[in-house]
């Protein structure tokens, strides 16, 4: 049996891969208490590596997209609406399995993009792994939910800030970026920190069986799962699970309120809205 | 299927699609989507009666009730409900046979968890040793019926709780005037008017339990995404129907699948909201109204 300080030193940066603790994962009757609390906690890294890069990445696509599903051009709308459709209107269960499917299809060496003067080569057969496969499918998914509370957003603008806008001369991008974009993050802003939070649960669907975990290194609900497995015990793994995830909860919604507080310092005290958790629970 | 299926190697490739989509396995495959939508009719309504006694339980003025309820709501919000539908059917499985287990076999000495192994004895198994595969693919089935229904009914319990609270204080007072009780006022006067306000949430979570369903596979059952894959993958010569690997077109079909679901769903839900907004102190019901008194208006001119 290992002791807890061993099992911390074993296990803790285990899900990063086989060098960076013991090259097995405990088995069977070998399984401790501490075993599950620090591997477990170990995948809670890549938990919080996906979310993190999809809700950066998937930033400035969601604002995209809500311009365009907002503007009145007839093939932008149309674009991006039935983006937005898409990946809202299916599970994001089946949209790891197509994407795997479909990123499978494509040539391991990589594809030669000719340039006039010189070829690049496109490393596609990184998209085969969760690291870049998983978080493209996250990003444009997560993009999606955004961009849609981003419209919901754009339309409540008030009319009257708009027309100040316009009275004091401001046009084109200088309004955009000095009048709608401000006023159109601080309407969204509780509802995406929501959607933050929505995704860091989802992040738990990218190895259920659609990507593959290369050296037994995964999420957190990887390991509970390969625990549940081994011990056939699902009181202990999971409930580990559920601590983790309340906790991170708790620490996004902290972070979350202090970017309301920036966003709504122009307001009285109590005027400001309230960051209520009101997830909308899976995709 | 069809009479001329008996050697598809030599068949046009019209005649081969038609025998390669009507053969055994596909014909399952279109079963599970079947199964997907039973259990989508199943769900919905078990979530909703769930859903209704946790709003009931948050309601109560009875303390460990009440706190129970409220207990329930947000354990389930606060974690990622995957761990749930992993974790329900576990345990309700080995709950099961723990109980049967402490009834049938009393005399039974040793432990049940021995290291690694649950192990109860033999008449405590459910579904009992040796019954047919179907008997196991129900017990299955029920197991993620319950899941479905503890994880969503959670979820609908907040959303009625909500509706209940949001009939107008008017409405109440009045029924109290007109000396009714509690429970007259909640079956009367609640009851009937808190659809409307339930409907936005309650399609919502219609909306999330749909694309909660592929989940039935982590559960080992065999429905679309396992048939998904299992036909789509890359078949040798030695199988009756060879192909490269197909994967994508077959998961292509089931978001296209989800897609339209999610689609008629809206749809649905948007004339149902019409429907029950009829003679509502909402704004959609008093739209609706003007509406009315306009075309009477207009009627009774072209008339005139």
């Amino acid at each position: 049996m290992r002791t807890c300080a061993e099992s911390f030193q074993g296990y803790i940066l285990r899900s990063l891969g086989r060098d960076y603790g013991e090259r097995l994962l405990p088995r069977g009757l070998d399984i401790t208490f501490c075993d599950q609390l620090f591997l477990i906690g170990s995948g809670m890294i890549w938990n919080l590596y996906f979310a993190v890069m999809a809700v950066v990445l998937a930033f400035s696509l969601a604002t995209l997209l809500a311009i365009g599903k907002f503007s009145q051009n007839f093939f932008f709308h149309k674009l991006s609406a039935w983006f937005i459709f898409v990946f809202r209107g299916s599970p994001l269960f089946i949209q790891f399995f197509f994407f795997y499917s479909l990123f499978v299809l494509l040539p391991r060496q990589g594809i030669e993009i000719n340039l006039l003067f010189t070829t690049i080569t496109a490393n596609t057969g990184a998209f085969r792994t969760a690291t870049v496969g998983g978080l493209v499918v996250l990003t444009l998914n997560t993009a999606a939910y955004t961009a849609e509370l981003f419209y919901g957003a754009l339309r409540s603008i008030p009319k009257g800030d708009l027309e100040a806008a316009d009275a004091y001369g401001l046009t084109g991008f200088t309004k955009f970026r000095r009048i709608v974009w401000p006023t159109m993050m601080r309407l969204a802003w509780p509802s995406y920190t929501n959607e933050v939070i929505f995704l860091f649960h989802s992040t738990t669907l990218v190895f259920l069986s659609a990507f593959p975990a290369r050296q037994q290194s995964g999420e957190a609900l990887y390991y509970a799962r390969y625990f549940v497995d081994q011990t056939f015990n699902p009181f202990v793994a999971f409930p580990i699970v559920a601590f983790y995830f309340i906790v991170a909860t708790i620490l996004i919604i902290t972070l979350f309120s202090f970017g309301n507080r920036h966003l709504n310092r122009h307001l009285p005290q109590e005027v400001r809205p309230k960051i209520r958790f009101k997830p909308q629970y899976l995709r | 299927m069809f009479s001329f299926c008996t050697d598809p190697s030599v068949l046009p490739a019209w005649q081969w699609y038609a025998c390669y989509l009507t053969s055994g396995t596909h014909l399952a495959f279109y079963w599970s989507f079947v199964v997907v939508i039973m259990l989508l009719l199943l769900a919905a309504p078990s979530a909703l009666l769930v859903g209704f006694g946790g709003a009931l339980a948050m309601r109560s003025k009875f303390l460990p009730l009440n706190m129970l309820g409220r207990g329930y709501t947000s354990l389930v919000r606060g974690v990622p409900d995957i761990v749930f539908f992993l974790f329900v059917p576990i345990a309700i499985g080995q709950g099961v046979e723990y109980i049967m287990h402490q009834i049938n076999c009393p005399d039974w000495d040793q432990p049940i968890r021995q290291g690694n192994d649950f192990i109860v004895c033999r008449d405590a198994q459910v579904p009992p040793r040796g019954s047919p595969s179907w008997m196991y693919n129900a017990w299955g089935f029920l197991l993620a019926l319950i899941a479905f229904a503890v994880v969503f009914g959670a979820f609908v319990a907040n959303t009625l709780y909500g509706a209940m609270r949001a009939v107008p204080k008017g409405q109440i007072e009045t029924a109290e005037a007109y000396g009714m009780s509690k429970r007259q006022t909640f079956r009367r006067i609640i009851l009937p008017q808190m659809w409307v306000y339930a409907l936005p949430g309650l399609s919502n979570i219609w909306m999330i339990l749909t694309k909660a369903t592929p989940l039935l596979f982590l559960l080992g059952i065999q429905d679309i995404v396992y048939w998904a894959r299992e036909l789509g993958g890359a078949k040798t010569s030695l199988y009756k129907y060879p192909h490269p690997d197909w994967r994508v077109w077959y998961f292509l079909v089931v978001l296209a699948f989800y897609l339209c679901l999610t689609a008629l769903s809206e749809r649905f839900f948007d004339r149902m909201m019409n429907r029950f907004s009829v003679g509502q102190a909402t704004s959609g019901g008093d739209r609706q109204n003007k509406g009315k008194k306009k075309a009477v208006a207009t009627a009774g001119e072209t008339a005139a």
